[in-house]
């Protein structure tokens, strides 16, 4: 078809010189060629899309199941509904009684963490990187130890150490080993990124006579502002999104955060999946919505963290 | 500045040059600010990471315990899947990104939207999709189940009941999870690539499959290698996708060192123990790739 187009085109190619005709045909080739790696690509577009979105699609389609009706042989349900949003929003099933406690725990925790990892963060690489205090480096290594250890490998020592203390179902547990492993990443990035700050700032105010602590809080806080909002950002989907060390330590009705009763909900026998998957969905999208609006805040580099938890 | 340094170093007092040494350039509160400001990381360092590990080592050190690991037979099966698991999904998923980051480098509105989507697996939390895995792969009313017996008529055998379909399923979903993850990176390795390397390869004659072999993969090596590395030691670690996928079963014989350390000989059996023991005997393989990985990230030029 568009060689036919092609030569009613431009008839004078075929009856040309040789070179012409060659130059013609090795367009022609082009352009297949080009059809060809667009077709592909189409193929490859349409096959990411199908990987990506069936789990994600399922979580979807479980949750508008009405209930009851979980345990059926479609693909689709017959009459989707959003009642069971409606069960988990005003917690209308046992399951699902301490709902929005639960959610609150999550909350605080996420905020706890991504608060203490910047403070801790900002003030350890201010010192080593700013200030400059000799011997730095031990602080340096002994934070991308930290973090290229799993996680996981601490947690049965750390789980026997809290209950030792009588910190179990204490929020503050958990807050303490998160900010562990979220801090050395917050060190890189601030190290990183504080070299395009000129530390003859630092030193001007220096002679203008500013304590350390003001320069930390007037110069270095305030300029710092965009690695402080990649890094609060990776902190607060760790916090969010970790399950095991709140599995272990926050067991209780009281300090139950929301990973941990989506995890419980799991191991039940009779758990209503509609509502589960419902929560699920509630679950995912404030990291969801996080991680879009400041995905450009959290440059190539920076999602290297996003590994731990 | 660097002469004053000399100087300070050579002081005829022995004490006072070790305290100067310590204190470096600081003068006076400045020190006493600069330490006041590391403080907290250390005590964070000391009381979570340091506590912990030599806690974990010491309930370890009894060589009894590893008679009695090394005599399970669910733990031989564990060891079977935690290398299945490595070869597999360390290398699956790092040659899909390491391909993937090459198709999102085409131009155009499409490729950026559909990198949106495709980071989905990645910035949803692991919990709410690892279960939906799970109800998927469910025998009877799984939604993959459900697909096979309306389009081909056939039924499609319970996932979650046998060994290999179960792991099968566990190193997929892992797969899934975070093959986004990693092709972001490589996209920003090569995206980091000038493209004047690019046009000058052209010109002698390196296109398509030439300059991935010949430009771009020389290029990449040295970031695949670490990210291979890094890969291998966070799986080493992975709990959640064994977790909440396959629960560890068919009767324990999908668990990975983690899950069986924590889930089984910890929650269930009730000897921490035993599952410390567990996890420690990863430390010879993680020992020499922490310290490798840490030589590579000090030194290299792949940016954190």
């Amino acid at each position: 078809m568009t060689t036919a187009t092609l030569e009613t085109r431009r008839p004078a190619a075929n009856t040309a010189v040789p070179a012409a005709h060659s130059a013609e045909r090795m367009r022609r080739i082009a352009r297949r060629w080009r059809y060809l790696t667009n077709a592909g690509a189409a193929l490859i577009s349409v096959l990411i899309l199908v990987w990506t979105l069936t789990p994600i699609y399922n979580i979807i389609m479980v949750s508008l199941e009405a209930e009851g009706d979980v345990s059926v042989t479609h693909i689709f349900p017959p009459q989707p509904s959003v009642e069971s949003f409606w069960v988990v929003i005003t917690e209308g099933h046992w399951y699902l009684e301490a709902f929005w406690h639960q959610f609150g725990n999550s909350v605080f925790l996420a905020a706890m963490v991504t608060l203490l990892t910047l403070a801790i963060g900002s003030l350890t690489s201010f010192s080593v990187g700013r200030m400059r205090i000799r011997n730095g480096w031990i602080i340096t290594n002994a934070a991308l130890m930290t973090y290229v250890i799993p996680a996981s490998f601490l947690s049965i020592p750390f789980y026997l150490i809290m209950n030792h203390y009588g910190l179990q179902n204490n929020p503050w547990s958990v807050i303490a080993v998160l900010v562990t492993f979220a801090t050395p990443y917050a060190i890189f990035i601030f190290q990183e990124y504080g070299r395009s700050i000129p530390i003859e700032l630092d030193e001007s105010a220096r002679i203008d006579g500013a304590s350390p602590l003001q320069i930390y809080f007037r110069i270095y806080l305030p300029l710092m502002a965009p690695a402080l909002v990649a890094v609060g950002t990776y902190a607060l989907l760790l916090a969010w999104n970790e399950y095991l060390y709140q599995f272990l330590l926050l067991s209780n009705d009281q300090s139950m955060t929301v990973a941990v009763a989506l995890g419980k909900f799991l191991n039940s026998d009779v758990a209503p999946w509609n509502y589960m998957m419902a929560t699920a969905i509630i679950y995912a999208l404030p990291p969801l919505a996080t991680y879009y609006a400041f995905r450009h805040r959290m440059s190539g580099g920076l999602t290297m963290g996003g590994v731990k938890g | 500045m660097t002469v004053s340094a000399i100087e300070l170093r050579q002081p005829p007092i022995r004490r006072q040059s070790l305290w100067r040494y310590w204190r470096g350039g600081l003068q006076g509160s400045e020190f006493t600010w600069a330490v006041a400001f590391v403080v907290p990381y250390i005590a964070v360092f000391l009381g979570f990471v340091i506590y912990p590990a030599f806690y974990g080592l010491w309930m370890g050190s009894n060589p009894a315990l590893y008679v009695e690991v090394f005599s399970d037979p669910i733990y031989l099966n564990t060891v079977v899947n935690t290398l299945i698991f490595l070869a597999f999904g360390v290398n699956v998923k790092l040659f899909l990104a390491l391909l993937l980051s090459g198709f999102f480098m085409r131009p155009g509105w499409w490729t950026k939207a559909l990198l949106l989507v495709f980071v989905l697996p990645w910035a949803i939390p692991a919990l709410p999709t690892f279960i939906s895995i799970h109800w998927m792969l469910n025998g009877e009313w799984g939604l993959i189940n459900n697909f096979l017996w309306i389009v081909f008529g056939v039924d499609g055998p319970s996932w979650l009941n046998s060994r290999w379909f179960a792991l099968g399923s566990a190193v997929f979903s892992h797969v899934w999870k975070w093959t986004p993850f990693w092709t972001v990176i490589l996209l920003a390795g090569r995206m980091s690539i000038p493209q004047e390397i690019y046009d000058a390869a052209k010109v002698d004659g390196a296109t398509g499959l030439k300059r991935f072999l010949y430009v771009t993969f020389p290029l990449l090596a040295n970031l695949y290698l670490v990210l291979t590395l890094l890969a291998t030691i966070f799986l080493l670690g992975d709990f959640n996708s064994v977790y909440f996928v396959t629960g560890g079963g068919p009767a324990n014989s999908t668990h990975l060192l983690a899950t069986l350390g924590v889930v089984r000989d910890m929650l269930e059996l009730g000897k921490p123990q035993l599952g410390v023991a567990v996890v420690m005997s990863a430390l010879p393989l993680l020992i020499p790739l922490v310290i490798i990985l840490m030589r590579k990230l000090r030194t290299a030029e792949v940016q954190l």
